[in-house]
C-alpha cells in the first residue's frame, strides 16, 4: 500500500441485517483517496456513500474486504485523531456557546486552557465566524451554524474531513457561498476531503474526483478525474468543461439506475 | 397583565361557583332549625343564614378568607393553633421528600439509561409501584420505620412524598438522558469520548429542561405525599393533621383552610421551581 493515500478500501462489503432480510450497503467498493485529495461521493440514497463515509469513521464495521485510515485501521486513526467528521445537521449543543461548541472536542481530548482558546480563535477565524464566539446556535443562521460545526471538525487538527451531504438543508445562495468557502478552506490547509453530496455541480465544482455510486447493492459506477484548475470561481460552472464533466456523472447515474431496477 | 387576567376570570367563576353552591348545601339546615323554632323565612333570609353558619356543610369563600385571616395573620406562628406552623411542618417533610424523591429519580433513570438489566427490571417496578394507592403503603411504612427505630414523623412522611415525586422525575429523566440523537452520540465516538464524556457533556446538559418540567410535577407532588402522610399516620402536626382533625370534630371551615393553605403553598412550590428553571434555562443558553 502506498505512503501517500490517506483512505484505502480494499473490496468493501457491507451487509446489514435486518427485519426484512439482509441489505447489501457495499459491495466490493476499492478505492483510493491520496493526501490532499476532494473526492467527492455522489449518488441516489441508498447507494451506500455515507454508508462508506461511516466505515472510514469506523462508525459501521464492515462485513469485508479492509480499510485503511493513513495505514491503520479506522479505530486506530479515530484514536490518533486522523480525521474530523460533519454531519448534514450542523449539531451543535443549544447549551454551549458557539466557542464552546467548538471547543467540545478539545475538551473531550484534554488539550490545555490556553491552546484550546487558541485552537478555538483560530478556526472560528478560518470559518470567518470571528466576532461569534459568545453567541448561542439559536442565534446564527443555518449556514453559520454549519460553519461553526466545520469549525468544530477542523479544530483538533486532523488532515482528514470526511463531510456526509453537510450543505444538504441549506438553501442554494449560502450553499454557493460555503461552497466557495470550503474550497479556500481545502486550498489553504491541504486536508484530505472525503465529502458526500447529492448534488451533481457542487461535486463537480468542488472536487479533484468524483466517485458515482448506485443503490442495490451499493458501488462504485465510475470514477471521475475532474479536469477543472484547482483555483474556480463560481461562474466556471458556466463552462464546457465543467458541464462536461457533469454530463458524465448524469450518465454514470443514470446507467447505476437501469442496473438496479 | 395579558398572563394574570386569565387566572382571574377562572379564579372568579370558583368563586361565583362556590357561592351558588353555599346555599343549596347549607339551606337543609338554616331551613330545619326555623322550623323547630317556628320561624319564617324569605328566601333571602335563608340566603344570609347559609353564609354565615358556624358549621356549615360548605363554608362561604368569606368565612374560609376570615378563618385563614385568624389562623394565619393574628394567630402567633409558634402556636400550635397556627397554619403558618403547620405550613411550615409539612413544608419541612415535603422538602426531604422532594431532594429523597428527586435523588432516587435520577438516580434510577441514569441506571435505565445505562443498564439493560436495570431498564427491564427496575422500569416495571417504577410504574407499577405508582398504581398502588399512596394510603394503602403510607400506614405500612410508618409501622416498619417505627420498628426500626426511627422517631418521629419527619422521615417517614419524607419517604411517603418521595414515593409519589420519584416517578415524574424518573419518567422524564430517562426521556431527558435518552434525547440526544444517534447523531449527536456519533459525533462522541469520532472523538473518541468515553462514556462519563458522553454522560456529563452530551446526556446529562440536554436533559436539563426535562429535569425541571418534571421537578415542577414532582414538588407539587411530594407536597401532596406529605399530607397524605400526615393523613392515616395520627399525625397532630402538618396541614394533613388538620384537615384529619377538622374532619373529626366536625369543623369544615378548619378543613377548607388548611386545603387552601396547601393549595398555596403548593403553587408558591411550583412557581419557585419554575423561576429556578428559566434561571438555569436562560443561564445554559436555551432561552430565546
Amino acid at each position: 500500500m502506498s505512503q501517500a493515500a490517506a483512505i484505502e478500501a480494499k473490496n468493501l462489503d457491507l451487509t446489514f441485517e435486518t427485519g426484512d432480510g439482509a441489505i447489501q450497503a457495499l459491495r466490493d467498493v476499492t478505492l483510493e483517496m491520496r493526501k490532499g485529495e476532494f473526492v467527492s461521493f455522489i449518488g441516489p440514497s441508498g447507494c451506500g456513500k455515507t454508508t462508506f463515509l461511516r466505515v472510514v469513521a469506523g462508525l459501521e464495521t464492515p462485513t469485508g474486504g479492509e480499510v485503511r485510515v493513513n495505514g491503520m485501521s479506522p479505530d486506530e486513526a479515530r484514536r490518533d485523531r486522523a480525521y474530523g467528521y460533519v454531519f448534514q445537521e450542523a449539531g451543535l449543543y443549544p447549551w454551549r456557546t458557539i466557542a464552546g461548541n467548538v471547543r467540545l472536542p478539545l475538551e473531550i481530548m484534554g488539550y490545555s486552557r490556553s491552546e484550546m482558546a487558541d485552537r478555538v480563535n483560530r478556526v472560528l477565524e478560518l470559518v470567518e465566524l470571528s466576532g461569534f464566539e459568545n453567541k448561542h446556535p439559536w442565534q446564527l443562521s443555518g449556514g453559520m451554524q454549519q460553519r461553526a460545526s466545520i469549525a468544530r471538525a477542523l479544530a483538533f487538527d486532523a488532515d482528514i474531513l470526511l463531510m456526509d451531504e453537510p450543505f444538504g438543508a441549506l438553501d442554494e445562495i449560502v450553499r454557493d457561498h460555503l461552497n466557495e468557502q470550503l474550497l479556500g478552506l481545502w486550498e489553504h490547509t491541504g486536508k484530505t476531503i472525503g465529502f458526500v453530496t447529492h448534488s451533481i455541480p457542487e461535486a463537480v465544482y468542488l472536487s479533484t474526483r468524483i466517485v458515482v455510486m448506485s443503490p442495490r447493492p451499493g458501488r462504485i459506477a465510475d470514477v471521475i478525474d475532474n479536469p477543472l484548475p484547482r483555483t474556480r470561481p463560481l461562474d466556471i460552472r458556466d463552462t464546457p468543461e465543467f458541464l462536461e464533466v457533469a454530463q458524465r456523472i448524469r450518465k454514470g447515474l443514470r446507467a447505476g439506475h437501469s442496473y438496479g431496477d | 397583565m395579558n398572563r394574570i387576567l386569565p387566572i382571574l376570570v377562572v379564579l372568579a367563576a370558583i368563586l361565583a361557583l362556590w357561592y351558588a353552591a353555599v346555599v343549596p348545601m347549607n339551606a337543609g339546615w338554616t331551613i330545619a332549625q326555623a322550623q323547630r323554632a317556628g320561624h319564617e323565612l324569605t328566601f333571602l333570609d335563608v340566603v344570609a343564614d347559609t353564609m354565615s353558619q358556624d358549621r356549615p356543610r360548605l363554608p362561604a369563600p368569606h368565612q374560609v378568607a376570615a378563618e385563614l385571616k385568624k389562623t394565619v395573620l393574628d394567630t402567633k406562628v409558634t402556636s400550635k393553633r397556627s397554619l403558618v406552623f403547620h405550613g411550615w411542618i409539612t413544608l419541612q417533610s415535603t422538602l426531604w421528600g422532594f431532594a429523597l424523591g428527586t435523588t432516587v429519580g435520577i438516580g434510577m433513570a441514569v441506571s435505565i439509561v445505562y443498564s439493560k438489566t436495570a431498564n427491564m427490571s427496575l422500569m416495571p417496578w417504577a410504574i407499577i409501584s405508582q398504581t398502588i394507592p399512596i394510603v394503602a403503603i403510607a400506614p405500612m411504612i410508618i409501622v416498619v420505620l417505627a420498628t426500626l427505630g426511627v422517631e418521629g414523623r419527619t422521615v417517614p412522611k419524607a419517604i411517603i412524598s418521595a414515593y409519589l415525586c420519584f416517578f415524574p422525575v424518573l419518567v422524564s429523566m430517562v426521556k431527558g438522558l435518552r434525547s440526544p440523537g444517534a447523531m449527536q452520540i456519533d459525533l462522541m465516538k469520532t472523538y473518541s469520548a468515553n462514556a462519563g464524556q458522553t454522560f456529563w457533556k452530551l446526556r446529562l446538559p440536554a436533559s436539563v429542561p426535562y429535569l425541571f418540567t418534571s421537578l415542577k410535577v414532582g414538588i407539587a407532588a411530594a407536597l401532596v405525599g406529605t399530607i397524605v402522610g400526615e393523613l392515616p399516620t395520627g399525625a397532630i402536626q402538618g396541614l394533613g393533621a388538620r384537615i384529619l382533625i377538622g374532619d373529626q370534630f366536625g369543623n369544615p371551615l378548619m378543613i377548607w383552610s388548611a386545603l387552601i393553605a396547601a393549595a398555596c403553598l403548593a403553587g408558591a412550590l411550583v412557581s419557585i421551581v419554575a423561576v429556578l428553571q428559566s434561571l438555569a434555562l436562560q443561564r445554559m443558553g436555551y432561552a430565546r
